[in-house]
């Protein structure tokens, strides 16, 4: 048998592949494959991310009952950073609808959309489940029967508000919380109870276990507390309309914390892509890893969800149009899915405030609207699921 | 964080004494005894069943494992996963294909253990990538979707991010199932190569006998989780011993490179 042809390409044969530095560095760099490099976010595609969100972000102030300039609004935002002093040529009043009115909800947009769209990507990888979003795990059904709950107390204690009125009792956005995590809580202890053999699969499995039950539960207590369905309904369906900077606040620690953990953790994601054994091998912990950013994600989104109710498809659409987009890798996947889940959700509010003006269409229609026939598309063009 | 640190190699690459692994309540493996001489090819042969791929996944550090085990001289249980990474690199037998990534990532993810789990890849590790796609002659791939490519493409990309660990130890499950004659040999060949000029410890599983005879230097056959035979394919692939542990009837022929083992139907 003579010797295979494979490798006649081949200049330096003898040689270890973890050698390449020192002496021979210049040598191989010289043969750097054909200009194919790893996957890394490019600078185009950073820019096209903050160009997406600056554009909803200025529309989103603009555009409204009272149209205003968007280069005035833009240069009122400059304004407001500080040590920058700039007159915008807005009146005083159009100033308020700016800084007070729109920014706030423009703000809890960007944020809900960014936390949502990197959410979902996370799991995703977590899950290596391109149908996986970020209420996989129960936070749905958890943070619904948390508002429920949340909700019904406060009729019962005549704590509401004016029950017609704008704001939802701002409990509520607690109760929806505590709800997501206790979901999610018992989800991975479900999914424990199978020992050693936790896969994903076993925790996806819990997770639809802990969704239909916690689901029953609501459903049960709107049909016994009748009168809190549409404000039930109302909550579920999302909304971003009671949104002042007390929301934007609530949010931001939850955002800033979790969306660094998971942005740090991107590289993993790819590691992961190759399966637990597989990624052991490697020298990953993949249990350790799922289990991090499981909490992470959670975290995130039940803090996104409290304050916005539940808001679909942007954890799946988002991230999945990325990867259309700019590749598989989770390294550029979750960046962008950040920046374009912002703009998309900020974007989306918009339509959902000026569609029908003065009415209100809830959001999470919006975001439905556009995003089951996108699904739609993602079902018939993914190779494997 | 290169190459030196695994410089002082022993003469053994793998030591196993007593070594058994018990999953969900079943002993798989029990007493297995072994040594693997640095630099050698060892190949694991046995029926379906006796425990070759659980020895395998046992010597790369995947299962809990009873008895000792030593890796070029460090006990395999007291090993940190990254560093036992380093110096020992696993070709799974259907190794998962990641929807969408390119060959280049792909084998980037060899050099995990080099990389701080939070950070990103340096040019050390780009340059390694890019040096083992031109060792392996697969630059023109670099690119390419690896669900895009062929069965023996494939499986010189899997090797290509088992080398980009740059360990000293390649453990190969059933390197060749997926492929046809042709490329079987390219790819064993290749593994010899790599062996032969890089120093690097191979053990393998096979199922195909007589090409497994052609590239061991010594082989192991197992059956019922243990050890029944070791030795130079000669003394291993015996009529004698086939028949008794596989229920085969085959003519063991000689060859130039080894035996060749034919399977024969009874006749009447």
């Amino acid at each position: 048998m003579g010797e295979a042809p494979l490798s006649d390409g081949e200049a330096a044969p003898a040689t270890r592949a973890e050698a390449p530095a020192g002496t021979r560095g210049g040598d191989v760099r010289a043969r750097r494959v054909s200009g194919v490099e790893p996957a890394r976010l490019r600078v185009r595609w950073i820019a096209a991310g903050v160009a997406a969100v600056l554009v909803a972000l200025i529309a989103g102030l603009a555009l409204g009952p009272v149209g205003l300039n968007p280069g005035g609004v833009f240069i009122e935002l400059l304004d407001l950073i500080p040590g920058v002093s700039l007159h915008s040529g807005l009146s005083p009043s159009e100033q308020a609808i700016v800084t007070q009115l729109r920014l706030p909800r423009v703000c809890l947009g960007l944020l809900v959309g960014a936390m949502l769209a990197l959410a979902g990507g996370c799991y995703q990888g977590v899950f290596r489940n391109p149908l996986a979003d970020p209420y996989l795990l129960g936070i749905a059904a958890g943070a619904g029967l948390g508002a429920t709950l949340g909700i019904i107390g406060g009729h019962a204690f005549e704590l509401l508000p004016g029950a017609g009125g704008s704001g939802t009792p701002i409990y509520v956005p607690f109760a929806a919380f505590a709800g997501a995590l206790v979901a999610v809580t018992l989800t991975y202890a479900l999914g424990a109870a199978g020992g050693s053999a936790r896969t994903p699969a076993v925790l996806v499995l819990a997770g639809v276990a802990v969704t239909a039950f916690l689901t029953a539960g609501q459903t049960y207590l709107q049909q016994r507390y009748v009168e809190t369905i549409r404000e039930v309904y109302t909550w579920i369906m999302g909304r971003l309309t009671t949104a002042g900077w007390h929301d934007v606040l609530l949010v931001l620690p939850f955002a800033v914390v979790t969306g660094a953990v998971m942005l740090a953790y991107r590289r993993q994601l790819d590691v992961m892509s190759v399966g637990d054994a597989e990624a052991e091998s490697l020298g990953a912990h993949p249990r350790r890893t799922r289990l991090v950013l499981v909490i992470a994600a959670s975290l995130g989104t039940a803090a996104a969800v409290s304050v916005s109710g539940l808001i679909g498809f942007v954890g799946i659409i988002v991230p999945h149009t990325v990867r259309l987009m700019a590749g598989s890798s989770y390294r550029v996947i979750l960046p962008l899915s950040a920046m374009f889940g912002a703009a998309f959700l900020a974007l989306a509010d918009l339509g959902a405030r000026t569609l029908t003006a003065p009415d209100e269409i809830p959001i999470g229609v919006v975001t439905a609207f556009f995003g089951a026939p996108f699904f739609i598309v993602i079902l018939r063009t993914s190779r494997r699921l | 964080m290169l190459p030196q640190e695994n410089g002082r190699l022993g003469p053994h690459a793998v030591s196993v004494r007593g070594a058994g692994v018990i999953l969900d309540g079943n002993q798989i493996i029990a007493g297995i005894d072994l040594d693997v001489a640095t630099g050698e090819w060892l190949t694991i042969i046995g029926p379906n069943g006796a425990g070759k791929s659980t020895l395998l996944r046992t010597l790369g550090g995947l299962l809990p494992f009873a008895g000792d085990i030593e890796l070029f001289g460090t006990p395999l249980g007291r090993m940190r996963r990254r560093d036992r990474a380093r110096l020992v690199a696993s070709v799974a037998q259907d190794p998962v294909v990641p929807p969408g990534m390119a060959v280049v990532d792909y084998v980037l993810l060899g050099r995990t253990p080099y990389i701080p789990v939070l950070a990103g890849e340096s040019a050390v590790d780009r340059d390694a990538v890019a040096e083992v796609l031109v060792r392996l002659d697969l630059e023109r791939f670099a690119g390419r979707r690896l669900e895009s490519l062929s069965g023996g493409e494939r499986q010189r990309v899997f090797l290509a991010r088992a080398l980009a660990q740059g360990a000293n130890l390649l453990l190969l499950d059933e390197p060749t199932s997926a492929l046809d004659i042709g490329h079987q040999q390219d790819v064993l060949e290749l593994v010899d190569k790599l062996r032969r000029d890089g120093g690097l410890t191979v053990i393998a599983t096979m199922h195909d006998l007589s090409i497994a005879g052609e590239y061991a230097q010594r082989m192991v056959l197992m059956a019922g989780g243990r050890v029944v035979a070791a030795g130079r394919p000669r003394d291993v692939l015996t009529q004698d011993m086939l028949a008794l542990h596989y229920q085969a009837r085959v003519r063991v022929i000689d060859g130039e490179q080894g035996p060749l083992v034919v399977p024969v139907r009874a006749g009447d």
